[in-house]
């Protein structure tokens, strides 16, 4: 209740605060009045009574600023004049005022959109109910590397079989294409086990959940859609549910719609789900077996992720002695078995770049501060006559502290209102390039949290400019500044903005530097050879669905026909097709079992199934023995061909050309027929350029265990080969007009979107980078220029004794590059440790090479030279008459 | 202590206000008066502080004030008690015996 009095009271007086002081007054009075007639009455005459009064009263008006200033409400006021004087002085110097708002504007505006960028990525909880206790599950070989489970590891290790989790669910991606009133559609969907959602923790919007008994083998056909393609396709039909929907060849029925609100962090842009519908009796040569899916869990409360993952561990040594012959098709049974929490696994692969960039960004922003805090400096020796007679007057120092605070806060909220646009205009720059594999781009946006952010920003960026030329400022004695003769204090604040250029200096060095290396890297990465030839290649991807395609004959037909009608189109040189492109984020890894080796342990290795041209249409050159060819046919002896790395590897003394393996669903499994390596071709990265992982093995798709139903083409033009796409899409619905064809890309532009993270980060350090270095070069020049017009005299008087205008050229050069010395060898410190931060991402340097670092600190000298070269010829063009004359 | 007449102990202006109020509603030159009188001058009272705390009792709710005359017939703001304000007066009243008491227990040893 007092509390509330004391705001209302205060209130009151600031919304009348004539009326206050009119009683405050009159009070006063009164008690004036009154101390009178007690001293008349105690025998005074009335001259001496009204003498003793006032004595008593003191001064009316330091009583009246004593009572003013008691209450809440006189800082508000004090606030307000303040800021009333500050708008005064900001429009009085429109130039200095636009400049650093400019400059904060750029800092905040940068920090706030990589911020917003960020946020959603690494920190923003993920909007599940219970986000913490969502994590990822993998087989592992090795206890580091994470591998794909597969169905028969989810299978074994069922949540209701477990302590740690409330419920486990695997996945894969689906297209279905949509068959309906309007044109065909392939839609982006997953297969999923029965407890998909019930994981996450969300619940359809209308229908019901998957049930068990939907995720069987030859299951009922049921789907559950989002809100998205319920509005966008079914125009927000109520009576969805039940609806029958035509994909591929078959009809499912609509059982549920998800809410609007349900955002699927595993597979952003999936619109339709249905079951997995795997064989729950795990058959040994199926692809329960193989390790394509991806695995998710909800913990119990209280349930650590290691935790989890040793007992999954123990339970996986428990049953996969049982099911040895189903782990041997694919690589053999796991070590143990990986947990993450869902956060860490969706932002690890982007965690190292988008850090960096957050320090980047950071470090841009303290330039930015630098030099406004050195305009700000600068200012202030102008106004040292100003503040000198401020304090004369009466001014204490808090009360000039806080004036010039003021001062420096309004600039930052300026500064940051202007910011704010730039920051949104710079995270729709920051989503379009951002890698394809950055997760939650949708969430990227100016949010409560952003602007909270930027708020407190620009309030802590507006104390820290305002706060050091608050101090300097106060710190004037008010008498020598009058008289603006004493150099002494001007020495002080020059001193401070030096030492603040070398900051600047020495920050932008760091960031140069990253940016630097970040860009051998990729240059390094780019001359990897990928182990094919990408030029004038497109690729796109083919499907094959329906039930016509059931036998496999018949899909190998197909792909066949497709590929022969692509080479008829005029311009192509060669096609060919693959199950796996490189590049591209496919990973296909089966198990291949040799019979000179006897260890139970089969390896595991990228699978190809390929046409016989693949090799050939790619450029892949042959080491060893022959390429496939026509003669592989379904009907012959299965040929495989090894990866050079490969065959060294487990032939390291003997010829590989005729030894014996099984591959995929008959490894290890000694009643399936050997088949026979022919040849040896060059290494290709599938993965990423930066990675050494070339084990693979090639058949013909022909002779693989079963028929792919998706095959990439790679087409080989003889001119620019994007204005072939038409006709070679054409010439594939020519075969069969129904099946989708999906990622058309050029192969150039494939291994360039491998590096897209590389890029992203590099795009980001460069821009920061020269930003910084621009700052740094006009901070640099306004402190020198400042300097020469306060040493005028001084120069001038040198002249005068005989200085040769060489001389005094060099006395301010040397002055200037004295500081960019300091701050390259601070900077270099600086960024032999922040390096650290961007090891990850770099390839084939060290973050300590040496010519990025003699490049940069050659290109900062170069820049500082030119910035200290204008103010030194002018000291040199002084005139000494007219600079001995100066002030 | 030479000086007879002694500046009220910091904290003890409002307890010294709010019991001269609680005899009757009294201006601000009133209260001044009685408080050196009743402590026959040990305590004088700066107008400043006075006027000070007769606004932050006001606004705490303890005190009231309203415009009325004075005895000698001139306009005079003149504070009351409130509800609260006596609740407060009896918190700090028996407080400040606790503490003098505690003090003079010590002094007592002392000696």
């Amino acid at each position: 209740m007092s509390l509330r009095n004391r705001l209302m009271h205060g209130l009151r007086i600031l919304f009348d605060r004539r009326s206050a002081d009119r009683d405050l007054s009159d009070e006063m009075q009164n008690y004036l009045d009154e101390a009178v007639a007690a001293h008349v009455a105690s025998g005074l005459g009335p001259e001496a009574a009204r003498r003793a009064a006032q004595i008593e009263l003191g001064s009316l008006t330091a009583v009246h600023d004593t009572v003013r200033q008691s209450g809440w409400e006189s800082i508000l006021e004090t606030i307000a004049a303040d800021l009333r004087y500050a708008v005064r002085q900001s429009i009085r110097n429109p130039g200095f005022s636009l400049l650093c708002i400019l400059t904060l504007a750029l800092g905040i505006g940068a920090t706030t959109a990589i911020f917003s960028a960020v946020y959603p990525v690494l920190f923003k909880p993920l909007p599940y109910p219970h986000a913490s206790c969502v994590v990822t599950i993998w087989e592992t070989r090795d206890g580091k590397f994470e591998l794909r489970p597969t169905f028969g590891t989810f299978h074994g290790l069922a949540a209701d079989r477990t302590k740690s989790f409330a419920f486990t669910s695997v996945m894969k991606s689906w297209q279905p294409a949509l068959i309906g009133s309007n044109e065909p559609e392939r839609l982006q969907g997953q297969r999923v086990s029965a407890d998909f959602f019930r994981a996450l923790g969300v619940a359809p919007a209308q229908g019901r959940d998957f049930q068990s008994s939907d995720d069987i083998l030859n299951g009922p056909r049921v789907a559950i859609i989002s809100n998205r393609l319920w509005q966008r396709r079914f125009a927000s039909d109520p009576a969805i549910v039940g609806r029958q929907l035509l994909l591929d060849d078959d009809l499912y029925v609509v059982i549920g719609v998800m809410p609007s609100s349900f955002e699927n962090i595993l597979e952003p842009s999936a619109e339709i789900w249905a079951p997995l519908g795997y064989d729950a009796s795990l058959p040994a040569d199926g692809k329960e077996w193989g390790h394509h899916l991806r695995m998710i869990g909800r913990l119990r409360d209280g349930v650590a992720p290691h935790q989890a993952a040793d007992e999954l561990t123990v339970q996986l040594k428990a049953f996969a002695p049982l099911f040895s012959t189903g782990y041997e098709s694919s690589g053999g049974a796991p070590q143990g078995i990986l947990v993450n929490p869902l956060q860490d696994d969706v932002s690890r692969a982007v965690k190292p770049a988008l850090l960096a960039i957050l320090g980047a960004v950071f470090l841009v922003l303290l330039i930015a501060s630098i030099n406004v805090t050195n305009l700000v400096l600068a200012r202030g020796a102008e106004r040292r006559g100003e503040f000198a007679l401020r304090s004369a007057l009466g001014a204490g120092r808090t009360r000039m502290i806080r004036q010039l605070l003021a001062e420096s806060l309004l600039i930052a909220a300026a500064g940051g209102a202007l910011g704010l646009a730039f920051a949104a205009f710079g995270i729709r720059a920051i989503v379009a390039m951002s890698p394809p594999d950055l997760p939650r781009t949708g969430d990227v946006r100016i949010d409560a949290v952003a602007l909270a952010f930027a708020i407190v920003v620009t309030t802590f960026v507006g104390i820290c400019v305002g706060l050091l030329p608050a101090l300097h400022a106060s710190a004037n004695d008010p008498q020598s500044s009058l008289h603006q003769s004493s150099r002494g204090t001007v020495k002080g604040h020059l001193l401070t903005r030096r030492i603040l250029v070398v900051a600047e200096i020495s920050i932008s060095l760091v960031l140069l530097v990253s940016a630097g290396l970040l860009f051998r890297s990729i240059h390094r990465i780019f001359s990897v050879d990928p182990g094919f030839n990408s030029s004038r290649v497109l690729t796109l991807q083919v499907d094959s669905t329906g039930h016509r395609f059931d036998d496999d004959a018949v899909r190998a037909r197909f792909f066949a026909q497709a590929l022969d009608a692509v080479r008829g189109v005029p311009g192509v040189a060669s096609a060919a097709f693959t199950s796996q492109m490189p590049l591209s984020g496919d990973s296909d890894v089966y198990g291949i079992e040799f019979a000179s080796v006897s260890s139970n342990n089969n390896e595991a290795a990228f699978r190809y199934a390929v046409s016989p041209s693949y090799f050939q249409t790619m450029q892949i050159p042959l080491r060893l023995g022959r390429y496939l060819d026509e003669r592989d046919t379904v009907s012959a002896p299965v040929a495989v061909v090894l990866s050079e790395s490969f065959a060294r590897r487990i032939f390291t003394h003997e010829d590989p050309i005729g030894q014996r393996v099984r591959l995929g669903p008959d490894a290890g499994r000694a009643d399936r027929p050997w088949s026979t390596i022919v040849g040896v071709v060059g290494d290709v990265k599938q993965d990423s350029l930066a990675i050494d992982d070339s084990d693979a093995f090639y058949t013909t798709n022909t002779q693989w265990a079963w028929g792919d139903s998706q095959m990439s083409f790679v087409v080989r033009a003889r001119t620019d080969p994007a204005s072939l796409t038409p006709e070679i899409k054409q010439a594939i619905w020519s075969i069969d007009k129904d099946q989708p064809i999906v990622r058309v890309a050029s192969m150039p532009a494939i291994v360039a979107s491998s590096e897209a993270q590389r890029r992203f980060a590099l795009i980001l350090f460069e821009a920061f980078g020269f930003v910084a270095l621009f700052l740094a070069a006009t901070g640099i020049y306004a402190v020198l220029s400042g300097g020469v017009n306060e040493r005028t005299r001084e120069i001038g008087l040198r002249a005068a004794f005989g200085a040769s205008p060489r001389h005094i050229l060099s006395l301010i050069l040397g002055q200037g590059m004295r500081l960019v010395v300091f701050g390259i060898a601070i900077g270099i410190v600086g960024v032999t440790i922040a390096s650290q931060l961007l090891a990850t991402l770099l390839f084939g340097i060290t973050r300590l090479d040496p010519v990025t670092y003699l490049g940069v600190i050659a290109l900062l000298i170069a820049v500082a030279a030119a910035a200290c070269w204008f103010p030194a010829r002018r000291a040199m063009r002084l005139d000494p008459m007219v600079a001995l004359r100066h002030n | 202590m030479q000086d007879p007449t002694t500046d009220v102990i910091q904290g003890t202006l409002d307890l010294l206000i709010l019991k001269t109020l609680s005899l009757q509603p009294m201006h601000g030159f009133g209260i001044a008066r009685r408080v050196e009188q009743i402590t026959r001058n040990v305590f004088k009272v700066n107008p400043g502080s006075l006027l000070v705390a007769l606004q932050r009792l006001e606004r705490s709710g303890f005190i009231t004030s309203e415009w009325r005359q004075s005895e000698n017939s001139r306009r005079a703001k003149f504070y009351s008690l409130t509800h609260a304000g006596k609740r407060q007066l009896e918190l700090e009243a028996a407080d400040w015996t606790r503490r003098s008491s505690a003090v003079a227990r010590l002094l007592k040893v002392e000696a």
